[in-house]
């Protein structure tokens, strides 16, 4: 009966919210963008060192829900170390997989998000600090919001 | 026509007569009620519905869900305008409502009923009409800080447009309570309108709006009430409370969805200039000039909702057969006995008065998101709300991004609320609180 719950809220899930990864500010941070969802106040702003291509350094800030604070601290660990263009291919994968649950080759721990499918009023919470990340390294440094996201 | 399962009423006629229906015994059988409503007998995700967003809107009793077939099924035609039989049947049925609706609020007349979308655009109607020819620059306009968003961004444009300044009454902590203390200090001789809630829809508070009007009244200073959350809940006299304007919505108390009322004092709607133009609201019409009716319908301009309306008049003939006192009863037993028993949780945190509430309880659970608490409550098949529920600013002054919500209707039972508040148990130790 609670199949569909566990699967949403995996341990990784709950552990990751609980005590999310890379929650700072980066001092030396060359791109930001913030993210909210006007629905229910969430809201991250992302913080990244992008030197050339390269993201060196990710960390985030903010307040949510377990899936959106969830998706951001699992974000900041797959995002450091990638390219731009990664970084954009992963939030595609990203997107397709809270969407339907298809898992497009490895994607490690971000896998944990696939049960985020089951539940299409929960989707905008996990993809919210995916658009902040991809806004951030592509230095747009705009504020966006979920109200782009269709439901 | 069909029996009000249940509840020994008669039911509604659609024509200019109407049947008000008896009650048969001075209690009510609450849980009876329940069979007259189709959609409370359902299973959501395995588990029986347990529907506690009455505040965003309540189900529809069969008697309403009868009405509007019965009125596309024999009834439907254009109103004012034709000559024909159905014509005739439709318009006496559409003012029918609107005597009904007078009745409801205990109004002097008919005319000073307004058929709008809800109470959105209600108070949209006030700002935009009596607004734009009364509020100037400097004028102030006093609102609470505990108004929906429909209460508070109408009257922001309307500043904007005329640079009058708006003016908030505090609430006080997380028991949500204005202090009528302090009001006379804020109604000063350049406020001009006093703009609030009868119940707020976050914090269950109810305000005491006679004496509020009273006080403005004897200023000089219109008044304005938002009776979303009060009007299906508790008996409404607009002379009582002695309001200029009265909005309030048909959803919300068991009639359809896309109509309301907007009350309007009838010295008020006289000098007030219309809201839209159209058809339905002219006397007479050139190509560069227009006259139009008087009120109310120079502010129903186009078709209007005819089959909500008739929706909505056999909603206050059914709330009327069971009685808007007891419902009220009802709503501060389950109100009460709610924040009690989540009150004896650990880790929670309650908003809104303890005592005197209505209906609806807003939550926060140590650690845990209101979404989250939601979307698990789902699973159990609990209806709840979560978010900021159209209440940014209080939220702000709460402290808080979000709240969860459960809001109460005369169907819901004490049995309900234990099996909601072991659902919150669940959900705390599903989240390791």
């Amino acid at each position: 009966m609670f199949d569909d719950l566990t699967d949403l809220y995996q341990q990784l899930i709950l552990d990751h919210s609980k005590s999310p990864r890379n929650f700072r500010v980066l001092p030396d941070a060359n791109r930001t963008a913030q993210g909210t969802n006007p629905v229910c106040g969430d809201n991250y702003t992302l913080y990244a060192k992008v030197d050339g291509d390269i993201v060196k350094e990710i960390g985030f800030q903010g307040s949510g829900c377990a899936i959106s604070k969830a998706s951001a601290s699992l974000l900041t660990e797959s995002l450091k170390g990638r390219t731009i263009a990664e970084a954009k291919n992963l939030f595609n994968k990203v997107h397709d997989l809270v969407t339907t649950g298809n898992l497009d080759g490895d994607v490690g721990k971000l896998a944990a998000l696939a049960g985020v499918h089951k539940f299409p009023a929960r989707v905008k919470c996990a993809i919210l600090p995916w658009h902040a990340a991809l806004a951030a390294v592509e230095g747009k440094g705009e504020t966006v919001s979920t109200e782009t996201e269709k439901e | 026509m069909n029996n009000l399962s249940g509840t020994g009423f008669h039911p509604i006629s659609i024509g200019d007569q109407e049947f008000m229906p008896q009650q048969t015994t001075k209690t009510v059988d609450w849980k009876a009620l329940r069979e007259d409503f189709p959609i409370l007998d359902q299973k959501v995700h395995g588990q029986p519905l347990l529907y506690l967003d009455n505040a965003a809107t309540s189900q529809k009793p069969r008697a309403v869900i009868d009405a509007l077939s019965r009125y596309y099924e024999r009834d439907n035609a254009n109103v004012h305008r034709g000559i024909h039989e159905l014509s005739n049947r439709a318009t006496a049925a559409f003012e029918a409502a609107r005597v009904r609706a007078a009745k409801f609020l205990n109004a002097r007349s008919a005319d000073e009923i307004i058929f709008t979308r809800g109470t959105t655009e209600g108070i949209n109607l006030v700002a935009a009409a009596w607004g734009t020819k009364f509020i100037k620059r400097g004028d102030k306009i006093l609102l609470t800080e505990m108004e929906h968003h429909s209460n508070i961004v109408p009257w922001q444009l309307l500043a904007e447009r005329t640079g009058a300044q708006l003016v908030f009454l505090p609430i006080k902590g997380d028991c949500g309570l204005l202090d009528l203390a302090q009001l006379d200090a804020f109604l000063t001789s350049d406020v001009k309108l006093l703009a609030m809630t009868h119940i707020s829809n976050s914090l269950g508070t109810i305000n005491p709006v006679a004496e509020y009007c009273e006080r403005a009244r004897r200023r000089g200073i219109a008044t304005l009430i938002d009776a979303a959350q009060s009007a299906g809940h508790r008996p409404l006299d607009v002379q009582q409370i002695g309001c200029d304007f009265l909005a309030f919505s048909g959803h919300k108390m068991c009639g359809p969805t896309g109509i309301g009322v907007l009350y309007g004092r009838g010295e008020v709607l006289e000098e007030t200039p219309p809201y839209q133009g159209g058809g339905e609201m002219i006397l007479s019409v050139d190509f560069h000039q227009s006259t139009w009716k008087h009120a109310p319908h120079k502010f129903e301009a186009g078709t209007p909702d005819i089959s909500g309306a008739i929706g909505l008049h056999a909603a206050m003939v059914y709330l009327d057969g069971i009685g808007r006192d007891r419902i009220a009863q009802h709503d501060l037993e389950l109100g009460a006995y709610a924040f009690e028993k989540l009150a004896a949780l650990k880790g929670i945190r309650l908003f809104g008065p303890p005592i005197g509430r209505a209906g609806l309880v807003s939550f926060l659970l140590d650690g845990i998101h209101a979404h989250d608490v939601v979307t698990v409550a789902d699973q159990r098949g609990v209806a709840l709300r979560g978010g900021h529920h159209c209440n940014q600013p209080l939220m702000k002054k709460l402290g808080v991004e979000s709240t969860a919500r459960a809001s109460f209707y005369f169907y819901n039972t004490t049995e309900e609320i234990d099996r909601f508040v072991e659902v919150v148990r669940e959900i705390k130790k599903f989240f390791g609180g």
